[in-house]
């Protein structure tokens, strides 16, 4: 399929947002914009993105199929996923994906039989706070259940839009997708709405409520100047960027404890 | 139950979390009324050096899991080289049990726009990039109305407020892959390649996005930035130990009663979190937890009163981390755990290096083996010596944090595998369960 005149203006503007010189760094909003109109990455989408970045549709299918967000089949309006990792799935995450698996006769990356919901586990959707949590076009429905879940997936099937618990009203993945390729939320006042949940408070208002805030906090502190002796360094900076890490691997990661866990546990 | 001791309550040091009980925080009006963008005023004051020299006086260490000290990155930067250089804001949260940077950028976004102009102005880079993850759609939607208000403003692009300085700032979604999160791999996905770490040496510090001279943060710490310039690098060094300096935002997640962020002086211990948080859940006793994410080796109810600093929980033979601490208790499995783990490492190892690719494939399988009850004494040696086969020679961090569970829950739980394997435990994976989990 031909990618219409509005798609095409839209990636040129994706293209603007990158030094001239590097417009492949466009290529991952390109194909969010792809999936926006498509609703999933197709060979017309790896197409449409390589002849705009004058690159090979290989390049391009090699990064499509790298990232788990970009969809190689048709998608329904609904990407419901659920987190199935460690600490969701003890709190009742797997009962959850089992349950609605079952519910919409689906499994994992797979879209129903009416097309409307395409149904996935996640993994740590960063939310451990609120688990188990699901998402719908990626908003939250946090602590959820099997029975709320179903509920939120009824919902969806009968047409209604569900509130998520946080973040934005519900729109479709399509139109999510527009906005992963960076584009800004076009309804009104969609900004603002999603309370802060209770979680994400609970320190700050714990605080609040016992009065404790951080004493000795002078925003007139100056900010003590060393003009005249403080050039030398950057030159030398380049060096000691560079010097090779202190372990034998290239990387130079901090492997020392899991090296001793690794030996503890050998014993 | 009573609430905490007023001795713990004091551990609480709401720095970077205060403004998020403002609920309109992330409108640049409320914003500014609450000391927004006076950072930013006097930090265009200054000589670029003079900032770094305050960040590296604050002490003020990477708050994305190494901890490496900000200042000094921010030194290695060279300077009239006459290449471009960048800032990369690291916002691709997604170690298991990590959620602080999401709720920063959902409630404060500006704070991160702040820091970015800041710390753009420090290392002299005029384009910055803050790489979000994908699934993060309403920290996305929030920080690019504050950066689209901030244009407005004229605190980004040409001439910020009269300075001479000019900066660009895009918001660049991911789109679904954990490994962007290691800093090189994040730079080659923001080039419009697949997210795939590079060799080091050379560091982004000189070799970074498009080859050039590339400051790569994590969310929290540039959103510290603004604080350090208001209050100075002493007040920043009230809070903290004196290696791990100022206040970390914990990520408690689990069985307690109240899960969530807790802001503390970084040394807080978990008793102390946990007395925060309102105690355990009734019926459940701590067994094990991660001080940092699951790349950090756990640690058990007797390390309760280690110090929650980068050289406290070193000493105790983990790691810091990311301060996303999951709280687990006598109900669940540490087996079980670490398998759901595994299969995330599994799932996503980039596939670059053999030991991370092949290896986190095998220990998936052998652990779906142990938790059917179909696992052998041998399996056991097999992870492990297929552990000895990842750490230290994955091509980065990720096939290394994908052993800190195996070995750490081998360390702590033999028995609980060799109640599998032995038969005294029921098996945990059905059949069903078995097929098709990927």
């Amino acid at each position: 399929m031909g990618f219409s005149e509005a798609t095409r203006e839209k990636a040129l503007e994706i293209i603007a947002r990158y030094p001239a010189d590097r417009s492949r760094s466009a290529l991952l909003p390109l194909l969010h914009l792809v999936q926006s109109e498509e609703g999933h990455v197709s060979p017309a989408g790896v197409q449409f993105c390589a002849e705009l970045l004058g690159i090979t549709k290989a390049q391009v299918g090699a990064v499509a199929t790298f990232y788990t967000m970009y969809k190689r089949r048709p998608t329904g309006d609904w990407l419901v996923s659920v987190c199935t990792n460690t600490m969701c799935n003890v709190l009742g995450g797997q009962e959850i994906y089992d349950r609605l698996s079952e519910h919409l006769g689906v499994g994992h990356d797979e879209t129903t039989a009416d097309g409307s919901i395409t149904f996935e586990h996640a993994e740590c959707l960063a939310a451990c706070d609120y688990g188990p949590v699901m998402t719908v076009n990626y908003e939250f429905f946090d602590q959820v259940d099997p029975d709320t879940a179903v509920h939120v997936v009824d919902q969806l099937r009968a047409g209604q839009r569900p509130q998520p618990t946080r973040g934005a009203r519900l729109c479709t993945l399509k139109e999510m997708s527009l906005q992963l390729a960076g584009y800004a939320e076009p309804r009104e006042e969609a900004v603002g709405d999603g309370p802060a949940g209770a979680p994400t408070l609970r320190g700050a208002r714990l605080a609040q409520d016992h009065g404790i805030s951080v004493s000795g906090f002078d925003p007139d502190t100056p900010i003590k100047s060393s003009r005249g002796d403080g050039a030398p360094a950057a030159q030398a900076a380049g060096v000691a960027a560079n010097k090779p890490a202190s372990d034998l691997k290239p990387a130079g990661d901090m492997a020392k404890q899991q090296e001793q866990a690794l030996k503890e546990a050998k014993k | 139950m009573t609430g905490p001791r007023r001795e713990t309550l004091e551990k609480l040091t709401p720095v970077l979390t205060k403004r998020w009980l403002s609920p309109e925080a992330w409108r640049i009006g409320v914003y500014e009324q609450l000391d927004g963008y006076a950072a930013l005023r006097k930090a265009l004051a200054a000589h670029p050096d003079d900032l770094i020299q305050l960040i590296k006086d604050s002490g003020l260490r990477g708050r994305g899991g190494a901890g490496f000290p900000t200042g000094l990155k921010w030194g290695f930067i060279p300077q009239n080289d006459g290449k471009p250089h960048y800032l990369v804001v690291n916002a691709d949260e997604g170690e298991p049990g990590t959620c602080k940077d999401l709720p920063l950028m959902t409630h404060d976004p500006h704070s991160l726009v702040e820091g970015v102009i800041i710390a753009s102005y420090a290392i002299r880079a005029n384009r910055a990039f803050i790489y979000i993850r994908g699934e993060a759609v309403h920290a996305a939607r929030r920080l690019r109305n504050a950066v689209r208000e901030a244009y407005a403003k004229g605190y980004l692009g040409t001439n910020i407020l009269g300075s001479g300085h000019d900066l660009d700032l895009v918001v660049h979604s991911g789109a679904g892959a954990y490994i962007c999160g290691e800093e090189t791999a994040l730079l080659d996905s923001l080039e419009g390649f697949r997210g795939q770490p590079r060799l080091r040496p050379p560091f982004p510090a000189t070799h970074g996005l498009y080859a050039s001279p590339t400051v790569v943060n994590n969310v929290g710490t540039i959103a510290s930035v603004p604080y350090i310039v208001l209050g100075g690098a002493d007040w920043w060094k009230s809070m903290g130990t004196e290696k791990s300096s100022g206040p970390m935002i914990y990520s408690l997640s689990g069985r307690i009663a109240n899960p969530g962020q807790y802001e503390c002086s970084l040394g807080v211990t978990l008793r102390e979190l946990i007395e925060l948080a309102g105690g355990m859940l009734p019926g459940h006793n701590l067994r094990f937890w991660t001080p940092g994410g699951s790349s950090t080796p756990l640690l058990t109810a007797e390390h309760l009163d280690v110090p929650l600093d980068f050289e406290g929980v070193a000493g105790a033979g983990s790691i810091l981390g990311t301060t996303a601490t999951q709280i687990f208790s006598d109900q669940d499995c540490p087996v079980y755990a670490t398998y759901k783990w595994l299969e995330f490492y599994y799932h996503e190892s980039c596939g670059k290096c053999t030991p991370c690719r092949e290896g986190n494939y095998w220990m998936v399988g052998i652990y779906r083996r142990i938790l059917s009850g179909a696992g052998t004494h041998q399996d056991l040696d097999t992870l492990l010596d297929t552990c000895d086969n990842i750490l230290g020679r994955a091509f980065c961090g990720l096939g290394d944090g994908a052993t800190s569970p195996v070995t750490s829950s081998m360390k702590y739980f033999k028995q609980d595998y060799l109640d599998y394997i032995e038969g005294r435990k029921a098996p945990r994976l059905s059949a069903k369960q078995l097929v098709g989990a990927h």
